[in-house]
């Protein structure tokens, strides 16, 4: 494979760090410290697209930071996995970013250099996890994005967000220490490298008990990824203002977690080691159960954040699965549904934070009849649902097509009757908010349009309309997943 | 001169230990402008001296050119200098915070005084740090805990007289021990020269006079590094005395101490001495590592005053350095060693934030810390970098320590010391963590602020004096510059420890 060496993926990395520098020094003028967000978020998303061109020729872009200590490097290298999660990452932050300025200004919220500095840090890192060339370099970034992410969910400052904070970085912080750093000892004293490569780095290096072990701790240390069950954080996390949960839980953190999952299954531990110890069939197992517990979860929570965070817990884990089935089409999936739930799961949020913003109501039982009060919003809301249930013509069926192909490839029969049932939950947490907010009568004296302000609608309605458009125009994600498969199998 | 060096860094200090009273007659901040300077050139002769190491290999400077064994004998090795480096770095860093910390807390009439007993505490630590003779050691030690009694004790707080006691109690328990130890040792081989007992001792390895000896020297210098359960003195002393003290001794004096338990256990006696006797020794300072870590964790969990959880933190940590020492191997060894740099730096920015907030509000509950980062947000920044490094987040030095220590104990088999080193990571951020909320994310008392209205709380920034802040984010920078640029002190311990284990 060529290797093309720039630094490109260091200045889409540090262009986020400066703006942290350049939004806390003009904290006292409002309009410019969100321009450098803006200018940001753009020139970030500009730099990873300038990239793209290269890595869909087949090439790799490396760029070496420094060597911390022999065998601990600070290294990028882009590649099709990598850029897809950063194109998403990048893109998505641009509609946030207008997003969050209309949330937060419309709610006059407190603290908001605070707030903007610590999310265009938490994008820094995520840049940084996409890009990063080995574990080390991955778990230095993973840790900066829980680290940074602290004072956003920590962001409104009474007791529950401080109790709810705190339950999110023992969980996050806990499980990293305690379980993926001695992953990485292991890795590295067995193996004596930890730089990724597309076949694995461990086999033939230790007995199976101890690959074995060191799987077991790997997936037990990326909480991130969502799986029972280390997943009470994100439910948690929801005390954070919705932007925050929005771009970071519905995509920049989770998605690093489930990235995090796919680099260590398929370039640690490569997919025949994998196959050959069988640790593919009872990972797929494990996020089964999660998807399924977690859709159940769903049907019973009332408020609307804490049902697309269980939502989220479980779509999370159809990443896992797919990728666990260590069929062609598995991880086709795994990497497409990385793009395709982040557009479906951020519009959700989107929309819980609009009807935040314009009506103050966070419960479901409240909702009755809102779409006629808002019927943009709650179109959107209808499309991201129909994509997690994935119904067409939205994206969510796209991923969903080739996670059951890759099923049958794999032979696991019990896993379609997961889908399917998954499909069903899917559809009886979702639609009755729909039904709710069109057909219901709405409670006296809510009549008329009353929708939020315009940028908060704006990008809720271009997220959905990207999530139909990747329905009709999948090819972008599904070459660079093709790309991953093809280095991998 | 320049072959001098090893002896001015010592001879320096002591001979401005004695002009300073002298010249805080005329005027006091003269004394303070000497302290300066000495310990600037402290720092500098040490550069230079590590570069001299680094190009020409061991110095060995002979006092009053009398050749050793029957003079005693200067050695300047790659440990030599990398604690060198620590202590002179550090005292220098503490004397440009002293100025106005030292004036605010002990008075400005008794500053020159303060300076004098500041200057022997660093001889002292640098004469321990040089010197290839054993008994010497024991003299320097001494010196710097007479000196380091003093400093504890002319806190601003009743309980700082009764700290100082009782570490004048404990150090001179533990200072009975070395010298009968040493007593032992002198007893058998007839000599004092560390490189000479070292080729005498082998012969009497099996003599229970060598065996106790060594017993004795450990136990006596267990009590010098604070390693638990003899650690005792050590919460009081660093909580009640002035601030910088506090700063210096942790980064410094248990350092100093592991120094001369790295120079006793591994050049006096030696890993075949270990083997040769009938139970593991490294088994027994392991248990009773690990045991200070957990313990010293725990403790600092359960504190409510920020400098006495710092304290117990550093019980702890001193664990981690023992922990390195017990696995008697070369990687074990680095992460000891880079534990002591870590740890010093860390510590110290830790220490010299705290004592910042006490000059400028005299807080130093961890409630009162409540909006502090409103106050103060600079020097709070630098206090949240060090604690990160605590707990060991990646790119801070507290990785790179721990890094090493994991990966010395999995090649020696012991693989259930990385839950230990894990859960103590996890209680460290614990107990961080508590204090970094209360920093940034609660309102102080009566400036309660809800949900809603952008709050401008109407608290000014009052940070502390530039010549406190300066020294507290140079030493917390170094936790990031050294957790990224690790290969530079790393390549240095890893010649110490080969010279240690050859």
């Amino acid at each position: 494979m060529e290797i093309v060496h720039s630094s490109v993926p260091l200045y889409a990395v540090l262009v986020s760090l400066l703006a942290v520098f350049l939004i806390g020094v003009s904290g006292r003028y409002p309009n410019l410290r969100e321009s450098w967000t803006l200018i940001a978020a753009l020139t970030k998303f500009g730099l990873v697209l300038s990239m793209l061109p290269i890595i869909l020729e087949g090439k790799v872009i490396e760029y070496h930071l420094v060597t911390v200590l022999p065998g601990l490097d600070i290294a990028f290298r882009v590649d099709a996995l990598g850029i897809t999660l950063a194109l998403t990452a990048s893109f998505l932050w641009i509609l946030t970013s207008i997003y969050a300025i209309g949330y937060m200004r419309s709610l006059n919220e407190h603290a908001q250099t605070r707030f903007f500095m610590f999310f265009a840090l938490a994008l820094s890192a995520a840049m940084g996890s996409a890009f990063s060339a080995n574990i080390f370099t991955l778990f230095v970034f993973y840790e900066i994005i829980t680290v940074s992410t602290y004072p956003l969910v920590a962001h409104e400052e009474n007791e529950d967000a401080l109790k709810g904070a705190r339950r999110y970085l023992a969980y996050l912080l806990g499980t990293s220490v305690f379980f993926l750093l001695p992953a990485i000892f292991l890795t590295y004293f067995y193996a004596g490298t930890l730089d990724f490569a597309s076949q694995g780095i461990l086999m033939g290096t230790a007995s199976n008990t101890v690959i074995a072990i060191i799987f077991v701790l790997y997936m037990a240390g990326i909480a991130k990824a969502g799986m029972m069950p280390f997943h009470l954080w994100l439910p948690s996390a929801m005390v954070a203002p919705t932007p925050v949960s929005a771009l970071l839980h519905a995509v920049a953190v989770v998605k690093v977690g489930v990235f995090t999952v796919i680099r260590v299954v398929l370039f640690i531990f490569g997919v025949d080691l994998l196959a050959e110890i069988g640790l593919g069939t009872y990972l797929a197992y494990f996020a089964s159960f999660t998807i399924i517990t977690a859709s159940i979860i769903a049907l019973r929570q009332d408020n609307l954040k804490l049902r697309l965070a269980y939502s989220t817990i479980s779509q999370l884990s159809y990443i896992v699965l797919a990728v666990a089935l260590l069929t062609p089409s598995g991880i086709l999936s795994s990497v497409m549904h990385i793009t395709i739930h982040a557009f479906g799961k951020i519009t959700l949020f989107f929309v819980a934070g609009a009807i935040y913003v314009a009506t103050h109501k966070k419960f479901i039982s409240e909702m009755d009849g809102i779409g006629r009060q808002m019927p943009f919003t709650m179109g959107a809301f209808t499309v991201g649902a129909l994509s997690m249930i994935a119904v067409p013509p939205v994206a969510g069926i796209v991923s969903k097509w080739y996670l059951t192909l890759g099923a049958i490839e794999a032979d696991l029969l019990p896993i379609l009757i997961v889908i399917i049932a998954s499909t069903l939950l899917n559809a009886a947490y979702f639609l009755p908010i729909v039904y709710r907010a069109f057909f219901k009568e709405p409670a006296s004296g809510e009549v008329g349009m009353k929708e939020a302000p315009a940028m908060v609608v704006v990008p809720l309605a271009l997220t959905a309309i990207g999530t139909v458009v990747l329905f009709f125009w999948p090819n972008l994600i599904m070459e660079l997943g093709k790309m991953v498969v093809a280095l991998v199998v | 001169m320049i072959k001098h060096l090893p002896v001015l860094v010592i001879a320096i200090p002591l001979l401005a230990a004695i002009i300073i009273p002298i010249a805080g007659r005329i005027n006091r901040v003269l004394s303070w402008y000497i302290a300066t300077a000495v310990t600037f050139i402290c720092f500098i002769i040490s550069l230079s001296l590590l570069q001299t190491v680094l190009n020409e290999g061991r110095i060995s400077y002979w006092m009053g050119g009398w050749e050793p064994p029957f003079g005693i004998e200067y050695v300047v090795d790659h440990l030599t200098v990398f604690v060198l480096i620590i202590v002179s770095f550090m005292a220098f860093m503490g004397t440009v915070y002293a100025k106005k910390s030292i004036d605010n807390e002990i008075g400005p009439h008794r500053t020159p005084i303060f300076y004098a007993i500041y200057l022997l505490f660093v001889t002292g630590l640098m004469g321990i740090v040089m010197t290839g003779d054993i008994f010497n050691i024991y003299v320097f030690l001494e010196i710097t805990s007479i000196a380091g009694y003093t400093l504890i004790a002319v806190g601003k707080k009743r309980q700082s007289l009764v700290a100082g006691f009782n570490y004048l109690i404990m150090g001179t328990i533990g200072a009975t021990f070395i010298l009968l130890g040493i007593g032992y040792l002198y007893l058998m081989t007839g000599t004092l020269n560390i490189a000479d007992l070292a080729n005498r001792l082998p012969e009497l390895y099996q003599t229970s006079a060598v065996i106790t000896a060594f017993a004795i020297l450990a136990i006596g210098l267990s009590i010098k590094v604070a390693l638990f359960p003899v650690h005792i003195w050590l919460p009081n002393s660093y909580t009640f005395a002035p601030s910088v003290i506090s700063a210096v001794m942790a980064a410094t004096a248990t350092k100093v101490g592991a120094y001369a338990m790295y120079r006793i256990l591994f050049t006096v006696f030696t890993p075949a001495f270990f083997a040769s006797l009938g139970f593991q020794v490294a088994h027994v300072l392991l248990v009773m590592a690990v045991i200070a870590i957990l313990a010293g964790s725990i403790l600092a969990v359960s504190q409510k005053d920020i400098k006495k959880m710092l304290a117990y933190s550093s019980v702890g940590q001193i664990g981690y350095i023992v922990l390195g020492v017990s696995l008697m191997t070369v990687t074990g060894l680095m992460g000891s060693m880079l534990h002591l740099l870590n740890h010093a730096v860390m510590k110290g920015s830790l220490f010299l934030a705290v004592g910042a907030v006490v000059y400028r509000y005299g807080i130093t509950s961890i409630e009162g810390l409540r909006g502090m980062g409103k106050k103060m947000p600079v020097t709070m920044a630098a206090f949240t970098i060090a604690a990160l490094s605590m707990i060991g987040v990646p790119l801070t030095v507290g990785f790179v320590s721990k890094w090493y220590l994991a990966v010395a104990s999995i090649k020696v088999g012991m693989w259930y010391l990385i839950p230990v080193i894990m859960i103590s990571s996890l209680l460290t951020a614990v107990y961080f963590w508590r204090v970094i909320d209360n920093i940034w994310f609660k309102a102080a008392e009566g400036e309660e602020h809800g949900h809603g209205h952008a709050v401008s709380t109407g608290t000014k920034a009052v940070e502390a004096p530039l010549s406190m802040l300066v020294p507290t984010l140079t030493v917390a920078v170094l936790c990031i510059v050294f957790g990224v640029l690790a290969f530079a002190p790393a390549s240095l311990a890893e010649q110490a420890a080969m010279i240690l284990l050859k």
